[in-house]
């Protein structure tokens, strides 16, 4: 059984038969290595990402919304992974992993804040106000800690297991409405955050949810389901995504990977 | 230096996480209410502000709650940032640096101990005991790339890092305690061992700890509670 950490940013294989490089992708998003990500850059940042993973995502979102060139590096994580990986990322050997100038970044949320601090003449996802910063730094640690963990379990496990994950999920998901409320986005006067860069990445997951947990995010939660709908136009997030059925299509690689029916 | 009006912590006097909080406030001179929270009776002040999580550390300045010890900690040293010392290192990498090794800390090194603790055989605390090692040992190997040659994680004064693994330390001596179990030694992690002499004489952190008499007190309750 595959196990991830809810910090985790180690995303699972791909069957290389099945593996689509992003550059291939006929998805709505043709790419993700956009033009500024397929040179080497003068920022001299490079991310070693993996397609799917909403850690990675989070990063590629951070560094669109500040309009700084990358270059992609697409982990085969199939293959085995990179020496390069393993030389960055020696304790968890995960993506994403960001280096600027050669120098390892570690963990999508630690990552973020980095790209904030490092480059503070970009726009900023964590808001300026201390109260507001730890507020974002609380939910951000709470999508980290709930979300990924959670949903893997609605799709890998089968009866009363999955049912508690299944209401362990509307639970998730009525708490971060109630903390969304009627805003637009959940980073408040600040506009997209901290937070909707972290949790961005996970809205392609709902359908996936929504099918193996026989639920509507709509009804259970319908001001999520309207922020995840405003958000997934929003430039930086459409470019860093793949479809639903992607997603989908991804889970479904796993689970005959690891024999789950 | 005053609260700046109202500020209160709810906490449990043996938590490492509230140590982590009241070790912070206490480097900024920073004065506050400290409010006793009967964990294993949740009460209403706490089921309130910590709805989410039910937990403390919570730091609640101007009616407002905080939580998660890290976020509290940075929060602190933004709010009283003119105090010295800084808490988190000032440059990007570093601060990136000492957060990740914080998140391992929480993530990794304390599920292990506390899993030692209440492990109901004798085969599954050995088998904590030896991922906190191994967590340990990376810890050994942070310490000599962080502190490059200085005495604590953050250089010449204690820092961020320092807080994070330092609020464990009394911990560790519960352990020995109770199980004779020697978690941070000279002969293993060398580094560790005369850093946690050194944090323990630190001033600004001293006053905070609690006795292990108290946390041995509150592993034996946790035991009798959740191991059966």
């Amino acid at each position: 059984m595959l196990s991830c950490s809810p910090t985790s940013t180690h995303h699972p294989h791909s069957t290389s038969s099945q593996h689509s490089h992003p550059q291939t992708q006929t998805d709505r998003h043709p790419s993700n290595a956009p033009t500024m990500a397929s040179e080497k850059s003068s920022s001299d940042l490079t991310l070693l990402d993996f397609w799917v993973s909403p850690f990675g995502q989070r990063v590629r979102i951070a560094l669109a919304e500040k309009s700084l060139p990358y270059e992609y590096v697409e982990e085969d994580l199939l293959a085995g992974k990179s020496e390069r990986l393993l030389q960055s990322n020696p304790v968890h050997k995960k993506i994403p992993v960001l280096l600027h100038g050669g120098k390892p970044v570690n963990e999508s949320l630690i990552i973020v804040q980095y790209l904030d601090e490092a480059f503070p003449d970009t726009p900023s996802l964590l808001p300026s106000d201390p109260y507001a910063r730890a507020q974002a730094r609380f939910w951000a640690d709470y999508v980290d800690k709930k979300v990924y963990d959670c949903g893997s379990r609605l799709w890998k496990l089968k009866g009363e297991p999955q049912a508690q994950a299944r209401a362990e999920m509307l639970e998730i998901l009525k708490t971060l409405e109630t903390e969304l409320g009627d805003k637009e986005f959940f980073g408040g006067e600040h506009g997209f955050g901290f937070v909707d860069a972290a949790f961005a990445p996970f809205t392609p997951w709902f359908m996936s949810y929504e099918k193996y947990g026989e639920f509507k995010v709509a009804e259970v939660a319908p001001k999520i389901a309207a922020w995840a709908e405003r958000v997934g136009k929003r430039e930086s997030v459409a470019k860093s995504l793949y479809s639903p059925d992607k997603v989908y299509d991804f889970i479904g690689v796993l689970k005959k990977m690891y024999g789950i029916e | 230096m005053a609260g700046e009006g109202d500020l209160k912590l709810l906490g449990l006097l043996v938590s490492p996480f509230v140590v982590r909080v009241r070790m912070a406030l206490s480097m900024k001179g920073v004065s506050y209410e400290y409010i006793e929270v009967d964990v294993f009776n949740k009460s209403e002040i706490l089921l309130k502000s910590n709805p989410v999580h039910e937990k403390v550390p919570v730091l609640i300045h101007h009616g407002k709650p905080i939580c998660e010890s890290l976020a509290i900690v940075e929060y602190v040293d933004e709010v009283w940032g003119g105090a010295a010392p800084s808490i988190l290192p000032a440059d990007p990498y570093e601060r990136a640096i000492a957060r990740f090794w914080a998140a391992y800390i929480d993530d990794k090194l304390f599920p292990a101990w506390i899993g030692a603790v209440k492990a109901a055989t004798e085969e599954e605390k050995a088998e904590k005991v030896s991922q906190t090692l191994a967590a340990l040992a990376r810890l050994e190997e942070a310490f000599a790339k962080c502190s490059n040659g200085k005495a604590f994680f953050g250089g010449d004064t204690v820092g961020y890092l320092d807080l994070a693994l330092g609020c464990n330390l009394f911990w560790f001596e519960t352990l020995r305690e109770m199980f004779d179990v020697e978690l941070i030694d000279e002969g293993r992690t060398p580094l560790l061992a005369s850093w946690a002499q050194r944090f323990g004489e630190a001033a600004a952190v001293k006053d905070v700890v609690p006795n292990v008499d108290k946390a041995v007190e509150h592993a034996k309750k946790m035991r009798r509670m959740f191991v059966h």
